[in-house]
């Protein structure tokens, strides 16, 4: 490693209060962080679904929030929480587009992973070990909550949306994006993605767990929320890209409100 | 040793191509401008007043969009002179040179679909341009001295002990770029055993905006038309040849210069200092390394043929600015693999093509058996290859095939 980039890094982790990665677990995050962060690797396909959900949380942000989505740092100021970062393949670029971000995860291996690489990239965020009812006890309050891709995987969907909707501010905004329980959900998502193309390990997903637009919708208004009509994302094999559509059967993503 | 700040982008090279893609990113050409450092070991102030660079470039409709959208062509345009007809020959130096193809450049709505401009114009606008933009620092006048791609950052190593750090390292620096080898790509290519002699002339009758390519024996031999009674020639011939030209003194260079010009212009003066280039193809293996991207001769070298070079970089540029700022919009790594690969992607192709097309034209035409004379301008080949050549010709003056990286079309990046 660069001694530039020691500096730095060893800087990043002092400054982050919650969890501390000593050196000599230093190289052995950084190479799982270089794992998470390899496109083309075992995380290829979150990769793959990124730019779709980053283009709508920068263009939806934007809009609710009047920023000017050309800016440089649209999202300067806003404070945001990504639910279930993982290795912060979300949390660096809302970093990036200026948002002030706590990432939080259940795992401390993703934290750590997370804080390596974050540090490496020249980033600061707020990266804590916590579920949803730690960060809700602590009173912390935010404007942008994203919640993606997760609330398939907790065991009461309801009480953790009623959780994670009280930590928004008036006026904020939460953006989720998860699974759909239909047939065609359980044939590409689960037979196709798990059995088939092998993108994902085999029991990545439970398909009884999968949540549908309504059930989604009923959390979001049981918390205070204002759901927005969801959309859908669909992945074309030919070009191998993920694509916003209207088809909501497999994966989508919705928007809902915090009325002031 | 100090680094003052990361930048976005690091280009190697404050040349043209460098220039250009300075504007690119950090300019008003950029709706979201990037901080840009530009790093030349020369000052480009003075390779704006240094003696000058002979050459010219042709500049298509897709280019004049390019150079409006980041806010220069009004400085470029009172030197740009429009070709309005473009006349190619087969002959023989002192011979007859039968007309293969004769034809007018369609005026678009928008205006003339190429124009010629001196080097040394396009040098000045681009650099007083990229002059005006607070987001584009130079850092000139000294070498680098060592290349890092590995990490978030591209660093360089100045000579003066400075580092310039970026997310991405762009290498505009040419057909030998320090970059593209130190990031050990390695290229294809050959030379022609041939050099392209530049200079300017200056002619007693108009020249009509016609542009001429004569394929004589040794080579394509092309005049295009400058603002007034001024051509640019581009003059090609075997290796030796061209040595023995060039150690002529002015009075016998031009007598030379004047049995292959012909006497349709009436007087032909020289009015600029004659200067030679060996010629050869190659294209860079890869137009991509970690952290790094090539483009213009970096990239690539075409023969000369068509006068599409910085065509090439151009547009080499603005598709690089949109596979950046795809990523970089996200919050996304705008030197990372994704932004390199759909930049490698889009450029190769075409890229190859270019290559393959000028390469091809330059053999097809640089011999003078007399058997392969006859098969050229016999009815029936001439005619077949006519309408791929005339096709090529008319595609590439307009720039326009192909999906356009959004500078092309006129729009920012």
């Amino acid at each position: 490693m660069q001694p530039l980039l020691r500096s730095s890094l060893g800087k990043r982790l002092e400054m982050s209060g919650q969890i501390s990665v000593d050196d000599a677990e230093v190289a052995k995050f950084s190479a799982l962080a270089a794992e998470w962060w390899n496109p083309s690797g075992k995380f290829g396909v979150l990769h793959k679904f990124n730019p779709v959900r980053l283009a709508f949380i920068r263009e939806q942000v934007t809009a609710r929030f009047g920023r000017d989505p050309m800016a440089r740092e649209p999202l300067v100021g806003l404070k945001l929480l990504d639910i279930g970062c993982g290795g912060g393949l979300l949390s660096e670029p809302m970093a990036r587009l200026g948002a002030l971000v706590t990432g939080a995860d259940p795992s401390e291996k993703n934290i750590k992973t997370a804080l390596v690489h974050a540090a490496e990239q020249g980033l600061a965020i707020d990266y804590r070990v916590a579920a949803a009812e730690d960060l809700a006890a602590e009173g912390m309050k935010f404007d942008i909550i994203l919640n993606m891709e997760v609330i398939e995987h907790v065991r009461d969907p309801a009480a953790f949306m009623g959780v994670t909707a009280a930590m928004l501010k008036p006026g904020g905004v939460m953006i989720t994006a998860t699974l759909n329980r239909t047939f065609k959900s359980f044939a590409l998502a689960i037979v196709g993605a798990e059995y088939v193309l092998g993108w994902l390990p085999k029991g990545t997903h439970q398909w009884e767990k999968f949540i549908t637009p309504d059930e989604l919708s009923g959390m979001l208004k049981s918390g205070g929320l204002v759901p927005r009509e969801p959309v859908g994302v669909t992945y074309n094999p030919l070009s191998g890209e993920w694509r916003r559509a209207r088809d909501t059967d497999v994966n989508y993503m919705a928007l809902a409100e915090r009325p002031h | 040793m100090h680094q003052d700040e990361v930048f976005d982008i690091a280009i190697c090279g404050a040349g043209l191509n460098g220039l250009a893609a300075a504007l690119a990113f950090g300019g008003p050409g950029n709706r979201t401008p990037l901080k840009v450092a530009l790093v030349d070991q020369r000052d480009p102030a003075l390779a704006t007043q240094a003696g000058f660079d002979g050459r010219a470039s042709a500049i298509t409709q897709a280019a004049r969009r390019m150079f409006e959208a980041m806010g220069v062509w009004d400085a470029i345009a009172p030197h740009a002179e429009p070709m309005r007809e473009i006349m190619v020959t087969d002959g023989q130096t002192d011979g007859p040179r039968p007309a293969l193809l004769n034809f007018g450049v369609e005026h678009q709505p928008s205006g003339p679909s190429a124009y010629m401009v001196e080097n040394r114009h396009l040098l000045a606008a681009l650099y007083e341009a990229v002059r005006a933009v607070a987001q584009i620092t130079f850092k000139t006048g000294h070498k680098v001295e060592r290349f890092s791609f590995t990490g978030p950052q591209a660093e360089l190593h100045l000579t003066s002990g400075q580092i310039v750090a970026a997310r991405l390292c762009v290498a505009a620096d040419g057909r030998h770029s320090q970059a593209r080898q130190a990031a050990g790509i390695e290229t294809i290519g050959w030379a022609y055993g041939q050099s392209g002699i530049v200079t300017t002339v200056s002619h007693d009758g108009p020249h009509g905006g016609r542009a001429e390519e004569h394929f004589l024996p040794s080579g394509p031999f092309a005049i295009l038309p400058l603002p007034g009674n001024l051509s640019s020639l581009v003059w090609t011939e075997d290796q030796l040849e061209a040595d023995r030209l060039m150690a002529l003194d002015d009075e016998a260079f031009l007598a030379e210069l004047k049995r292959r010009f012909g006497e349709h212009l009436g007087a032909v003066r020289l009015a600029a200092p004659r200067q030679a280039w060996p010629l050869g193809l190659f294209i860079a293996k890869s137009l991509t390394a970690p952290r790094l991207a090539l483009l213009g001769d970096a990239a690539h070298v075409v023969h000369p043929i068509a006068g599409l070079g910085f065509n090439l970089g151009l547009r080499d540029a603005a598709a690089l600015a949109d596979a950046v700022m795809g990523q970089f919009r996200l919050g996304l790594d705008p030197g990372g693999p994704q932004a390199l690969q759909a930049y490698e992607r889009w450029r190769r192709l075409d890229t190859v093509m270019v290559a393959a097309a000028t390469d091809g034209l330059n053999r097809l035409f640089s011999n003078d058996i007399e058997a392969l004379r006859f098969i050229r301008d016999a009815g029936l080949s001439v005619v077949e290859r006519i309408d791929p050549l005339k096709r090529f010709f008319m595609r590439e003056a307009a720039g326009l095939s192909g999906h356009l990286p959004r500078l092309m079309t006129g729009e920012p990046a």
